[in-house]
């Protein structure tokens, strides 16, 4: 730890506490204008994530389980299926085991949706919000293949295993054999490519389908299926996670039990799924692109702060 | 022996790595949103204090090392071994000339020393930071030059040589901090 301060205290400047409300402010005002509704879902929830790699944090209420959200994705999904239009959720998500310089269990999500809009509309929006906020006008968009094509000369879509295996064992010093393509990718990514990206914003788009968590799966223009989802990075910093949302409640059904598989399979704690959500695509949601923002994230970049705890003012470790 | 787990590691902590002991320098928890999460950890090798760079699995574990930093008085080289004993069992431990390494020339008899145990054994040893050693050799001290910021190169009676000002002589004490090999000044006779 950084700070040597009594425990009572907290890590964060008064500063950064002024630039927090700020920003809070300033987001707030983004949306306002644009005629986005802010709207408060659970964070108290008896249904959690069903993603293969996060965590939910378990809670006991009226003696029953309940969860602390990962993200307000089924409760504003669930709007939009009832016809709320545009919403925006700024609050507090939970992550089970995730601390360290860029983590905190509990954190600050911004997310929303946009009704009628793909995922290039939408990163379009992100990189306004994000260039307004940071002061940014250095803004480029590529494709996820782009990036490993440029740093690593390397097709993802199109390698074979061997050759996706070999370069993360060549490009990173493990302990263990990757044992597959996406931990081999994802290793690539976190290791090489982020701190490769550069101080501007970097909008990347088109990730493998394997990794579509709850986007549309789509034909790119060389004929391989990818995932309408993108992300955001500033200064290799992961800032947002955006789809080009998935509406076919069987197609949804089918991942969330997908979900459940191999989470099963990894001896990993398998949540009840929200089939609330299922029930509201087939209700009918609307065509949307939706995105998660990471907002303590942004207040380090925007306050060139290098540790989240500097940010929050009683990270976990003080909570 | 106990393992700890990639959410445990913390500078300092001793853990095994490919058959060596090792001290974690620095342990990163790294994670894509929607990907698997990895710790990227800096070991040194308390063998050859050699930094390496490691990413795990998160939950992963290493089994722990048997190490320990001891405060040992350094006793007598008997030309092979360097003998220390344990002030207050007067336990005494013989470390080679391998595990003292470059701590050799700073070794005076008498001093407390810290001294590294690898399963009971000396693997390193770590000098005081500041000690007190004779000058044995050295070029004739310079009268009236003491207010000249000059230096020159005088062997200490552990073999060390240090950079001194102009105007000490054989026979003198002199402080000098081990961790830098600076002289810091003349040491009072008492």
């Amino acid at each position: 730890m950084s700070s040597a301060t009594p425990p009572w205290q907290p890590t964060a400047s008064i500063q950064a506490l002024h630039q927090r409300a700020a920003l809070l402010a300033d987001i707030r005002r983004f949306f306002a204008e644009r005629s986005v509704l802010e709207a408060e879902v659970p964070t108290l929830s008896h249904r959690a994530t069903s993603d293969p790699h996060i965590d939910s944090i378990t809670a006991l209420c009226t003696g029953e389980p309940v969860y602390l959200a990962t993200s307000p994705e089924f409760g504003l999904k669930r709007l939009l299926a009832a016809g709320f239009g545009d919403c925006y959720y700024l609050g507090k998500a939970f992550r089970e085991g995730e601390a360290g310089g860029r983590h905190n269990p509990e954190f600050t999500m911004l997310e929303w949706y946009r009704v009628g809009w793909d995922d290039r509309r939408l990163m379009e929006e992100v990189g306004e919000l994000l260039s307004q906020v940071l002061g940014i006008g250095n803004i480029r968009s590529l494709s996820y293949r782009e990036l490993f094509q440029h740093h690593l000369q390397l097709d993802p879509h199109r390698a074979s295993d061997e050759e996706l295996q070999e370069c993360a064992r060549r490009e990173v010093e493990l302990s263990f054999v990757p044992a597959s393509r996406d931990e081999c990718l994802d290793l690539l990514m976190s290791h090489r490519l982020e701190p490769a990206m550069g101080d501007g914003i970097t909008l990347l788009h088109d990730f493998p389908a394997s990794q579509a968590a709850l986007a549309r799966v789509e034909t790119d223009e060389t004929g391989t299926p990818v995932a309408r989802r993108f992300e955001a990075y500033v200064a290799g910093l992961e800032l947002a996670n955006g789809y080009w949302e998935l509406t076919d409640a069987q197609e949804q059904q089918r991942r969330f039990e997908a979900d459940h598989r191999y989470r099963a399979m990894q001896k990993l704690h398998v949540y009840p799924f929200e089939e609330r959500l299922v029930a509201a695509l087939e209700a009918g949601m609307p065509e949307c692109a939706g995105v998660a923002l990471g907002v303590d994230r942004l207040l380090m970049l925007a306050g060139g702060y290098q540790r989240i705890e500097e940010v929050i003012a009683f990270p976990i470790e003080r909570a | 022996m106990a393992s700890y787990s990639t959410n445990e590691f913390k500078g300092g902590l001793k853990v095994m790595l490919d058959g060596d002991p090792c001290s974690i320098v620095e342990n990163e928890f790294v994670k894509p949103g929607k990907g698997q999460a990895f710790n990227r950890v800096k070991l040194r090798n308390l063998k050859t204090g050699r930094v390496w760079e490691r990413t795990f699995r998160s939950g992963e574990s290493l089994e722990a090392a048997d190490v320990m930093d001891r405060d040992m008085e350094y006793l007598y080289n008997d030309g092979e071994f360097y003998h220390f004993m344990e002030p207050e069992t007067f336990e005494q431990h013989q470390a080679s000339a391998d595990a003292v390494a470059d701590a050799a020339k700073w070794l005076k008899e008498q001093d407390v020393c810290t001294v590294t145990l690898y399963n009971g054994a000396p693997l390193a040893v770590t000098p005081p930071n500041h000690v007190i050693l004779e000058i044995t050799d050295t070029d004739p001290g310079l009268r009236g030059d003491t207010a000249q910021g000059g230096t020159k190169p005088a062997t200490l009676s552990t073999g060390a040589v240090v950079k001194v000002p102009l105007f000490l002589e054989i026979g003198e004490t002199v402080k000098v901090d081990t961790r830098t090999g600076e002289y810091l000044g003349r040491a009072k006779d008492d």
